[in-house]
């Protein structure tokens, strides 16, 4: 078996995960004031340091929340929100991912705002100059920028820092989705410039079901969530202890250990280029030469990515294509298309991602069918 | 053998997918997504489009053990029988979705699409029979005559029948249905689809109108007389007696039938029962005669035929030219609407088929 969508969720840390279960058996309330109350409480606020430590952030800067995609949700709409009735575009990127893309394109529809989104390149980064040029153009309508870290299909890095230090001159809010590149690539909040950043666990080692939205402690959003008001009366719900304290300790691994785990990764991804673009003719790598280190993305001409995921699942090799509506049906990436590939293309294509936990072994197995398995999915063609 | 089993997320095509396991073949179940916006084709629990069906589905997938994809179809779907089905119907013709479903996705596009991966054959939860034989497998009628599908299938060759598994021939619906619930299907009480998959309120008529316009014209006798009015010729159906909503009673007051529909001037002709009856039928000349079997000799031969998808099997001669395949009845049939298939039948076996150009 080779498990190659680490993009996707990754295995707990075993550390990661030995702190979920003692917490877990523990009874408390990070809410009450109790004995039992305070030691959660404890539990959360020593986790919250912890994970502010390891992406460079203030502890107050911490938003819990129950998902990356709520974080997104909570900075769009929140951001939006507060930003006033004059404010009514938003700046982002056609290649973010659909956590972000999607409660933008419901203010658009619900909320008449209009998305300015920035030009991209054909390895998938977003073009400084064309969000320069936007900001420039609609500097008084335009309510926050949103443009991710790196992107979670392609793998390449975007220049977010660039971006933020020309809103900064417009003294317009930046947020950043940071999924993708949190635990992989040096990330600090503070030298990064943004207001607002989207990390989450399960992409590194810890839990699903916790993530957090960094967000300096000055802006202002519009809570999605009513309730106890238990994150900075932004955030409502009780806290889940044991997740958090399981991120935290998987924020602080990762950290600590991002230099040697992207050695470790990059060798592997390397491994898989060489292997599967010489095992298999006519394949395109895509991403570029700034990418994560642990993201494989190609194409393979006249062959469908459905069928390519279907053979490799039957021999044991796990991995993505693009992004899937809720039946399930495949639809060419958003992200490809922005790119500029036609549709066909586009569907030609999947995603391998390396972890801190994949072997040679499982690099060796992909390439070892890789092949046969194109062969096949050619011979199947492309509608 | 390394099957296909595609699983429409009803009982039928789940219970086949379990017993194709069972007989020890290496399968994954294939959902078919056959609207690219699956709500837009149907949005209730009987159809096979839903999201809730590819959910049933995957659940039944997940209990026999199997991997489970969902392949877009969708525009091979509307290409084969959508399009196919509006254009038959703008022509004046009645045609069977369900059959053309078979000859252009289940058993071409997916087959193909199938053998091209690896895989053997394509497995589905019809009800009938093959039989091996020397040249290709033979297509019979079901067991359970209530449910025999051997019609809709009659239009596969014996190439396609070759990579075909009917793993429910020789059960009847009732069993199938026990044999869900043993094991442990949730969909196993789910009610049967009847009405067509992609027209999503059971009104066919309403659905035409909406897609071919309701341009009004006149119902007419065999004589020329205006009896009435309609909103679209198109949605009537040669032998149809009821929704005709004429008010001037025939002379010898019986019932009207719709005898033909003429879409060029958008008039429907009506007419008395015995004006409906024929003995002969015949296509070939536009469509292709399909065999499911070997060719038979040129000339007549002694057979059953049958002219829609629960209608009884009728005593014939049929005739092959070459081109066309055609059948003189024993006793004369009461309305037969052209786009429906001509299938011949020897005994229970499927012999061919052809749509029907012309009666009389």
């Amino acid at each position: 078996m080779a498990y190659l969508d680490n993009a996707a969720t990754t295995a707990m840390l075993p550390e990661a995960l030995e702190v979920m279960y003692r917490e877990a058996v523990n009874v408390g309330n990070a809410s009450s004031l109790h004995g039992a109350g305070r030691r959660a409480r404890r539990v959360v606020e020593e986790s919250r340091e912890k994970l502010a430590a390891a992406v460079g952030a203030k502890p107050q800067e911490i938003i819990f929340t129950a998902s990356g995609t709520e974080a997104n949700n909570l900075a769009v709409k929140g951001m939006f929100w507060n930003a006033g009735a004059t404010k009514r575009a938003i700046l982002s990127s056609p290649i973010e991912h659909h956590a972000i893309l999607d409660p933008l394109e419901w203010l658009e529809r619900e909320h008449n705002v209009t998305l300015h989104l920035a030009d991209v390149d054909g390895d998938g980064r977003t073009k400084v100059e064309s969000v320069a040029q936007l900001l420039s153009e609609h500097e008084n309508e335009i309510s926050f920028v949103t443009v991710m870290h790196s992107n979670n299909e392609v793998g390449a890095l975007q220049p977010v820092e660039e971006i933020a230090a020309i809103s900064r001159e417009y003294k317009i809010p930046i947020h950043s989705d940071a999924v993708q590149s949190f635990g992989k690539v040096p990330l600090d909040f503070a030298k990064l410039g943004v207001n607002a950043m989207t990390i989450s666990g399960h992409k590194i080692g810890g839990p699903l079901g916790v993530a957090a939205l960094v967000a300096k402690k000055e802006l202002e959003l519009t809570p999605l969530l009513h309730g106890g008001g238990q994150e900075r009366d932004v955030r409502s719900g009780t806290l889940h202890t044991p997740a958090i304290a399981a991120f935290a300790t998987a924020a602080e691994l990762s950290h600590q250990r991002l230099l040697a785990n992207a050695d470790h990764i990059k060798a592997l991804r390397e491994r898989l280029i060489r292997g599967v673009t010489t095992a298999v003719a006519d394949v395109r790598l895509n991403g570029g030469a700034s990418t994560l280190p642990g993201i494989a993305h190609f194409t393979f001409a006249g062959a469908e990515g459905d069928a390519l995921l279907l053979l490799l699942d039957a021999q044991g090799v796990q991995c993505s294509t693009g992004s899937a509506c809720s039946a399930g049906i495949a639809q060419p990436s958003h992200v490809l298309i922005a790119m500029g590939m036609a549709p066909k293309v586009a569907r030609s294509s999947i995603r391998f991602s390396i972890g801190t936990t994949t072997t040679e072994q499982e690099i060796d197995k992909a390439i070892s069918v890789i092949n046969e398995v194109v062969t096949r999915a050619r011979a199947a063609g492309v509608r | 053998m390394k099957v296909i089993a595609a699983m429409s997320g009803g009982v039928d095509s789940a219970v086949a997918a379990a017993r194709v396991v069972d007989a020890g073949h290496e399968v994954i179940g294939v959902h078919l997504a056959l609207s690219s916006n699956p709500q837009k084709y149907r949005s209730g629990a009987r159809g096979c489009c839903t999201i809730e069906d590819s959910h049933d589905a995957r659940r039944a997938a997940d209990i026999i053990g199997i991997p489970f994809y969902i392949w877009d179809m969708a525009e091979e779907f509307h290409e084969g029988v959508v399009s196919n089905f509006l254009s038959e119907y703008s022509s004046g013709k009645t045609p069977n979705p369900c059959l053309r479903c078979n000859e252009k996705i289940k058993f071409e596009a997916v087959l193909k699409r199938a053998r091209a991966m690896g895989y053997d054959a394509v497995a589905t939860g019809h009800y009938a029979k093959l039989f091996p034989s020397e040249n290709g497998p033979l297509l019979y009628r079901a067991d359970d005559e209530g449910k025999d599908q051997s019609y809709v299938l009659a239009v596969l060759t014996q190439e396609q029948l070759s990579g075909a598994l009917f793993p429910l021939g020789d059960t009847v619906k009732s069993d199938v249905r026990k044999e869900a619930e043993a094991r442990g299907f949730s969909l196993a009480q789910k009610p049967d689809s009847h009405d067509i998959c992609f027209v999503p309120s059971g009104d066919n008529a309403g659905w035409l109108r909406e897609r071919l316009g309701s341009e009004v014209g006149e119902i007419v006798d065999e004589e020329g007389a205006v009896l009435g009015s309609h909103k679209g010729a198109y949605t009537y159906t040669v032998g149809q007696r009821r929704g005709l909503g004429l008010t001037i009673p025939a002379e010898d007051g019986r019932a009207r039938y719709v005898l033909r529909v003429e879409p060029i001037n958008n008039r429907v002709v009506v007419g008395s029962r015995e004006e409906l009856a024929i003995t002969e039928i015949s296509g070939g000349d536009v469509n292709e005669v399909k065999w499911c079997g070997p060719i038979p000799e040129l000339g007549e031969h002694r057979g059953l035929a049958q002219v829609r998808a629960h209608g009884k099997p009728l005593p014939c001669a049929y005739r092959w030219d070459g081109k066309k395949l055609s059948a003189t009845l024993d006793a004369p049939l009461y309305g037969l609407a052209p786009g429906q298939a001509l299938v011949i039948y020897e005994g229970e076996r499927a012999v061919g088929s052809v749509t029907i150009e012309w009666t009389q």
